[in-house]
């Protein structure tokens, strides 16, 4: 039975790619954009531009006035207490890093941080690299065979030593929501700072990080229906006083002078240099189109599709679906034949899946795998989407074997 | 400069293709074609990184000609590989440095193959190429 989204026309790249024959099934990658945002770039572009935070002119009072509105949007979004507590970044990339550096001075050589076996490159590297800057041990929390980190021996691994642990709280790969409550308590009653990788997370469902209870949570814009160029930092009012500052330059600082400055707290200070100040008002108004849907409605509809989707996948012969995916999104390979070729198929086909390592090089090494196709759903997505690819799926493996 | 007998029938056999499952059909029997590595020759330093696929390239230089040998664990991509040797094997560094291979998938209509965004690795292949040209 034909499924519909009932909010495909207010994304207004889904008609435009279907004109060129194009399925869109990588909305984990990035989400196309709805038309209240292209509103908003419009609007703001259109209507006088102005750098926020430091010009008394009334072009620059209008945008401050709209930036710092996405700030109270953002934190109304996540349930912060209060706007202060959500810093801009340039991607949740930047986000991370922030916190690896501007946490560095905590620790002591022979500390641990804990990451998760499934933990996108952005939320690894920059902590293996602070490991290595400062002689850490950086600790990986194995997984179960569903693909969720294995809580008995995460809660052994979490220990007085650990300062940091830092994990996704949905798998770019393997779509499975990782047991949070439990990681994020054991590790506070520690002493370690927590810190959660929503990037996929946020996209699904709404997150309350009062409830969730983490020190710090991350996210980039572009894969919530937003702009490129925008990431959000939440932290605890307490955790964002630990941060020491990072990144230096214009809007930071308090007072200068040639050879000492003071800073400003978070969270314009760990926002040096002019912001993505259209991305950021965009995001803004991307939240308000998203705050007027009917948050049951989209959720019943994911998980309907999400449903189908694996539905499909198990129907054919020789799929392997990577772990078992839960929401928005599955990874699969296919039994003797190689990832990149059906990716060939399905580009051919136009189908727009993602193909490779994920940005989790470690993870599919250690299943095993070079690689796995990834067919991820965004709210926009319906039934015949779904259709096409498997059609265009079993065409190209008919040819394959 | 004439193109080699084989180039110039994976053109003429690519020219006559309609439509993507026939060009794919296509890409693997070239690929069929290809002459196999031995594992002696399936060794990191004849990997070609920057690709999702691994892919190998044995390059010699023997008076004056480049020989090439390529392989891949990706069928379409052995494919891509064997259409690039017909049309540089035997080559002179000067010659193949002087060769616009792009314009080569253009020809056989395989030129999206070719994009950096594309993740096969042909790209990286043409890099690694223009790299052994211009240093020999």
């Amino acid at each position: 039975m034909f499924q519909p989204s009932p909010w495909r026309a207010d994304f207004p790249a889904i008609a435009a790619l279907q004109r060129q024959h194009q399925t869109y099934l990588d909305s984990a990658a990035t989400t196309q954009k709805p038309q209240a945002l292209l509103d908003a770039l419009s609007h703001y572009y259109g209507h006088g531009a102005a750098n926020v935070h430091r010009a008394q002119h009334l072009p620059g009072a209008l945008a401050t006035q709209a930036f710092e509105a996405s700030r109270d949007k953002l934190a109304a979004w996540l349930n912060a207490e209060s706007s202060r507590q959500i810093i801009f970044t340039h991607g949740a990339t930047s986000a991370l890093n922030l916190l690896a550096y501007g946490l560095e001075h905590r620790f002591e050589a022979g500390d641990e941080i804990a990451i998760s076996a499934l933990e996108h490159h952005a939320n690894l590297l920059p902590w293996q690299q602070l490991a290595r800057r400062r002689n850490l041990r950086l600790v990986v929390l194995p997984l179960d065979e569903h693909g969720r980190i294995d809580l008995e021996q995460a809660l052994q691994l979490i220990g007085p030593r650990t300062r940091v642990l830092a994990v996704s709280q949905l798998s770019n790969v393997l779509g499975t929501w990782q047991p949070l409550p439990a990681l994020l308590a054991h590790a506070h009653a520690q002493g370690a700072l927590t810190v959660v990788d929503g990037a996929q997370g946020v996209v699904h469902g709404r997150h309350d990080v009062q409830a969730l209870g983490c020190d710090f949570y991350v996210f980039s814009s572009h894969k919530l229906y937003g702009p490129e160029g925008v990431g959000v930092l939440y932290g605890r009012s307490q955790a964002l006083g630990l941060l020491r500052h990072w990144q230096f330059g214009g809007e930071m600082v308090q007072l200068a002078d040639y050879h000492s400055a003071s800073f400003r707290p978070a969270p314009l200070g760990f926002e040096a240099g002019t912001p993505p100040i259209a991305g950021v008002i965009g995001l803004g108004a991307t939240l308000d189109y998203l705050a007027s849907l009917d948050t049951h409605a989209v959720e019943a509809h994911e998980a309907s599709l999400h449903q189908h989707l694996l539905r499909g996948l198990a129907d054919r012969e020789g799929v392997r679906v990577l772990g078992t995916p839960q929401t928005a999104l599955a990874s699969f390979v296919i039994d003797g034949v190689h990832n990149a070729d059906i990716a060939h198929m399905l580009t051919e086909q136009g189908i727009a899946v993602r193909a490779g390592h994920h940005c989790a090089m470690p993870l599919l090494k250690g299943l095993g795998l070079e690689g796995a196709i990834r067919v991820s759903l965004g709210l926009y997505n319906d039934s015949d989407d779904l259709q096409r690819f498997f059609e265009a799926l079993d065409q190209g493996l008919e040819l394959l074997r | 400069m004439s193109l080699p007998v084989q180039a110039q029938e994976a053109l003429a056999s690519f020219e006559l293709a309609r439509g993507w499952e026939q060009r794919a059909r296509l890409l693997m029997q070239w690929g069929d074609r290809l002459e196999p590595l031995s594992e002696a020759e399936k060794v990191e330093a004849n990997r070609v990184h920057g690709c999702e696929s691994l892919v190998w390239l044995v390059a010699e230089h023997v008076e004056g000609q480049w020989r090439f040998k390529a392989s891949s664990d990706a069928r379409l991509l052995r494919g891509l590989l064997a259409l690039l040797l017909t049309r540089v094997q035997g080559l002179a560094s000067a010659e193949l440095a002087g060769l616009d291979l792009r314009e080569w998938f253009t020809q056989l209509g395989l030129e999206r193959q070719l994009s950096p965004s594309r993740s096969n690795g042909l790209h990286a292949v043409l890099l690694r190429m223009a790299e052994l040209a211009a240093n020999c």
